[in-house]
């Protein structure tokens, strides 16, 4: 009873002392920019390595997101006599959603995942020490280049995969099934509002990228160091991403989209 | 600098991710506000206003001239004051009628203004009289039901 209770504690304490380590990694980290921006293709590197490289999960997994809406909702607006608004239902829902949030899935199991074990790798075989003992800032050389790189990656990938999506809502809905080409695309336009739709789930997808990127950067560097440390790094990169992307866009849609 | 290929892919990325927003911005939504130029606000009252929302257009003749941008109660009148901006390209009379009418069966509610015969123009910030209010279906029914009911009575005394 009282070891259940000291582990409960234990368990609290830590966690105030882990938001805490990376409240200073994140601030650490922006003090660090400047001197990492100054050898930019340390960040074009990562650039690659985390946009580049996802780029075809996140086409694939955004056409057949895209082509799913288009049957589902097809399928259900078919019955009321409202198939036109198909362009509405595909675009609204990945512009302001499945768009963020999935490729912020992706890419924090895709790319974030890989960051994390990189990291922690060099932490494993003392490589961050090494640098440290160069007078090299690990923060800077290692971890700023990583964490920019996917803080920019990730609202293009998730714009990419809306462009994709809605490709394939049209394929499925116009060229598949036969609704009328103007209407899904007028439809679409006149419901569609560039400041209340697009912009705010591009604002979700800079917030999802900074969230996935600091975890990823910060579970590689605070592992332990150990093979089995570096594999539990990993996994509480990718669950750790996913519940804040989930919390995260939980909180932003209820301030974003009220239906006043 | 041997990383040439990189930097090329690199390159298509962030190209094809800002083409992506700009499809986007262009193809699958409107960038609204722009449409509207210089715009100058109009009040009008409504007994009642039904399901109109901040946003909703304003049309004349279906076309799309404004948006309403605030819908207050006013507690002296006991009327729903509604405030919309409208494109300073378009001036309308003081006898201009302002209705709260739906597109289509299941449509969104929007303002239609309907333009009168007067010369003077409304000014910015002037308020519409003569309004219609939104049409609530329960109302519309009661009174059919009601007229009905009338018609039952007199029929046999006919």
């Amino acid at each position: 009873m009282v070891g259940a209770i000291r582990r409960l504690g234990t368990l609290f304490i830590n966690g105030v002392w882990q938001l805490g380590f990376i409240t200073r990694f994140f601030w650490l980290i922006l003090v660090y920019s400047g001197q990492s921006f100054t050898r930019l293709h340390l960040t074009l590197r990562e650039l690659y390595f985390s946009g580049v490289m996802s780029l075809l999960i996140i086409l694939v997994s955004g056409l057949f997101v895209g082509l799913v809406l288009g049957l589902q909702g097809y399928e259900t607006l078919q019955r009321y006599g409202a198939s036109d608004s198909l362009g509405t239902l595909v675009a609204l829902s990945l512009v302001r959603e499945l768009g963020p949030v999935v490729a912020g899935l992706l890419f924090a199991s895709r790319a974030g995942s890989a960051v994390t074990a990189e990291i922690g790798l060099m932490k494993v075989t003392e490589q961050l020490k090494a640098m440290d003992m160069m007078a090299v800032s690990p923060i800077a050389r290692v971890v700023a280049p990583r964490f920019w790189g996917g803080v920019i990656s990730m609202p293009l990938l998730a714009a990419l995969f809306s462009a994709m999506g809605v490709f394939g809502g049209w394929l499925i809905g116009v060229v598949a099934i036969g609704v009328d080409d103007g209407a899904f695309w007028s439809q679409m336009q006149s419901a569609v509002d560039f400041r209340y739709d697009v912009l705010n789930g591009v604002i979700k997808s800079c917030v999802f990228g900074v969230a996935v990127a600091l975890i990823a950067v910060f579970e590689g560097y605070d592992c332990v160091p150990t093979a089995e440390g570096v594999s539990r790094a990993i996994t509480r990169t990718v669950v750790s991403s996913a519940l804040a992307i989930l919390a995260l866009d939980f909180v932003m849609t209820s301030f974003m989209f009220r239906g006043q | 600098m041997s990383r040439t290929t990189m930097d090329l892919w690199v390159g298509v990325f962030v190209a094809a991710g800002i083409a992506a927003l700009l499809f986007l911005a262009l193809k699958v939504g409107s960038i609204s506000g722009s449409d509207i130029q210089s715009p100058y606000t109009l009040i009008a009252r409504f007994d009642n206003i039904g399901g109109l929302k901040a946003r909703a257009p304003v049309k004349v003749a279906g076309v799309l001239v404004g948006r309403v941008a605030e819908i207050r109660y006013d507690n002296e009148r006991f009327q729903a004051e509604v405030v919309f901006t409208v494109d300073g390209r378009y001036k309308f009379p003081t006898d201009t009628f302002a209705n709260i009418l739906t597109s289509g069966l299941l449509g969104e509610q929007y303002v239609g203004l309907d333009p009168g015969g007067e010369d003077k123009l409304l000014a910015p910030g002037d308020v519409i009289k003569k309004t219609q209010s939104a049409v609530v279906l329960e109302k519309l029914i009661s009174q059919f039901m009601f007229n009905k009911a009338a018609e039952g009575d007199t029929a046999p005394a006919k």
